[in-house]
């Protein structure tokens, strides 16, 4: 018996194995056109081989840099993570915070919420010249474009999802005696946070790109920094392991955040009985 | 333990358009009383108003002699048909939090002996309620009938004066809804609380309702449906004794 494609689905092994087929082509396609160029072209420095990658990566990461001492690949990874870190750290809590009293208070709601839609619109890099005035080309610039860039989505996000509550929950609520401050704790506050995690999940390609767009215009180090830095030389075989290595990472915060929503709000992944 | 409530010539208007007219009941303490009409005749309105959520436009609304507080509070509990427990919370927790809200204005969290007092008298409760077993469950894995008798823990143990009902059994199977029909009686009789039901179930009404009022309008042709609203169409007083009458009728309902 043939079955319609739509009902053949693949078992775990199946999956995994699917899935690597278009990772493994593209390795494939890569060597073999690197291979072609170096052919026609030994000093070929757009599609360096991969073993030239990994001398270069090794070069950073496992080799102190002449001038400095410092090992380029970790240290640009670290000012990197920590600008990013604090940054989505700054923005989640002004998320909460704003998103959770625009989206339970009317009056908050009534003041606000067209504000935060107007800045909302504003876009991120078109105020970066603003910031690198006001705060200077140091860290903080950098890690406000972040805060901008991200915590506004945050807020409008987790504003419409408390609003979305059913009016019965914070009636009920009231009925058991809570108060305002105590709606927000204990009903709006849990029932937002799988949200948040989602929502997180979905900013971090965003923070990146406010990240590296930081970075490149002024920074004296950081992942970003660097791949526009080797640019000048064409040195392909560091920037595409720093471009696979930034994406891993944002792969790992994703992975890390869907893991534990499901950990923590068991009761949001339910399915009902 | 119970509260009375007067309702004195009460109307509500939502523009032009007349929902409510000329309403006016008086609720004894301890009553139970259903409230059953057609779709759309202001049912569930009326209930708001009880609940605070809503004003009547005209006349007003006592509760034990004093106007009705305008938003709701913890002297009138209520089960809604859906949406009336958190889902984040387990069994347990949404029982607790009522106690724990009373407790901690702060943090709404209770910790240690005082924790374990709130946590033995949930306990107990949601024995009576038949749910002593699934105390760890969240809400989304149990059944619309168990979610209803979990409302109504939750709704009792801050042992709420009046206890407002809205359509809280119409998604239930009948089976199933002989059974909460049971507990439901039995738990009016145990608290002595004043109980106020909506529903569109006439048998529930009778089987439950120490009264039954009837809201209807009156008039209902084409050119007077937006300026005469509903009103009491009647109001029955039912046998005193009715709850003994329940458990036959459950049976009945089970074969």
């Amino acid at each position: 018996m043939r079955r319609r494609i739509m009902n053949i689905v693949p078992g775990r092994g199946g999956r995994i194995l699917l899935a690597a087929v278009p990772f493994v082509l593209i390795v494939l396609f890569y060597i073999i056109a690197s291979a072609a160029r170096h052919a026609e072209n030994e000093n070929d420095k757009i599609l360096p081989p991969i073993s030239q990658m990994g001398e270069a990566l090794h070069g950073v990461a496992f080799e102190p840099d002449k001038r400095t001492g410092h090992y380029l690949f970790w240290q640009d990874t670290a000012s990197s993570l920590k600008r990013l870190g604090v940054g989505i750290g700054v923005a989640t809590l002004i998320g909460l915070v704003l998103g959770l009293i625009v989206g339970l208070i009317p009056v908050v709601n009534a003041t606000f919420a067209p504000l935060i839609a107007a800045f909302s619109m504003v876009p991120p890099m078109a105020i970066l010249p603003i910031l690198f005035i006001v705060f200077g080309l140091g860290e903080l610039s950098k890690v406000v474009l972040i805060v901008i860039g991200v915590a506004p989505y945050l807020v409008r996000d987790l504003a419409m999802t408390v609003g979305s509550l059913p009016r019965e929950q914070l009636v009920k609520a009231q009925s058991l005696g809570a108060s305002t401050w105590q709606t927000l704790l204990r009903i709006a506050l849990p029932q937002a946070m799988p949200r948040l995690f989602d929502s997180l999940r979905l900013s971090i390609c965003p923070a990146f790109l406010f990240l590296i767009s930081a970075e490149a215009i002024s920074a004296e180090d950081g992942l970003g920094y660097r791949i526009f830095l080797v640019r000048r030389y064409l040195a392909m075989d560091t920037i595409l392991p720093y471009v696979i290595w930034i994406a891993l990472l944002a792969y790992l915060m994703d992975f890390a955040l869907a893991r534990g929503a499901r950990r923590l709000f068991p009761w949001a992944y339910e399915r009902g009985t | 333990m119970s509260s009375s409530i007067t309702v004195r010539n009460v109307w509500v208007e939502y523009g032009e358009q007349v929902v409510l007219e000329r309403i006016s009941l008086d609720i004894p303490a301890g009553g139970f009383i259903a409230v059953v009409g057609p779709s759309g005749c202001g049912k569930t309105t009326f209930l708001r108003m009880l609940l605070g959520q809503e004003r009547p436009t005209r006349g007003e609304i006592l509760l034990d002699g004093q106007p009705m507080p305008d938003e709701p509070g913890p002297d009138r509990g209520v089960v809604f048909q859906r949406y009336s427990v958190f889902p984040h919370l387990t069994v347990l927790g949404n029982v607790i939090l009522g106690p724990e809200l009373e407790a901690s204005p702060l943090v709404g969290h209770v910790f240690g002996s005082r924790r374990r007092k709130i946590v033995e008298k949930a306990k107990a409760l949601l024995d009576e309620v038949g749910l002593g077993a699934a105390l760890n469950k969240y809400p989304s894995q149990l059944s619309g009938g168990m979610q209803q008798r979990l409302a109504l823990a939750q709704a009792l143990i801050r042992k709420p004066k009046v206890l407002l009902l809205d359509e809280p059994f119409g998604a239930l199977d009948p089976g199933i809804r002989s059974e909460i029909h049971a507990l439901m009686s039995r738990l009016w009789k145990e608290t002595e609380i004043t109980v106020v039901m909506v529903t569109h179930d006439l048998r529930e009404a009778f089987l439950l309702g120490t009264r039954v009022v009837v809201f209807d309008r009156v008039r209902n042709r084409p050119e007077e449906q937006l300026r005469y609203g509903a009103t009491v169409a009647s109001n029955i007083e039912v046998d005193r004794k009715r709850p003994d009458r329940v458990r036959p009728v459950e049976e009945e309902a089970l074969i």
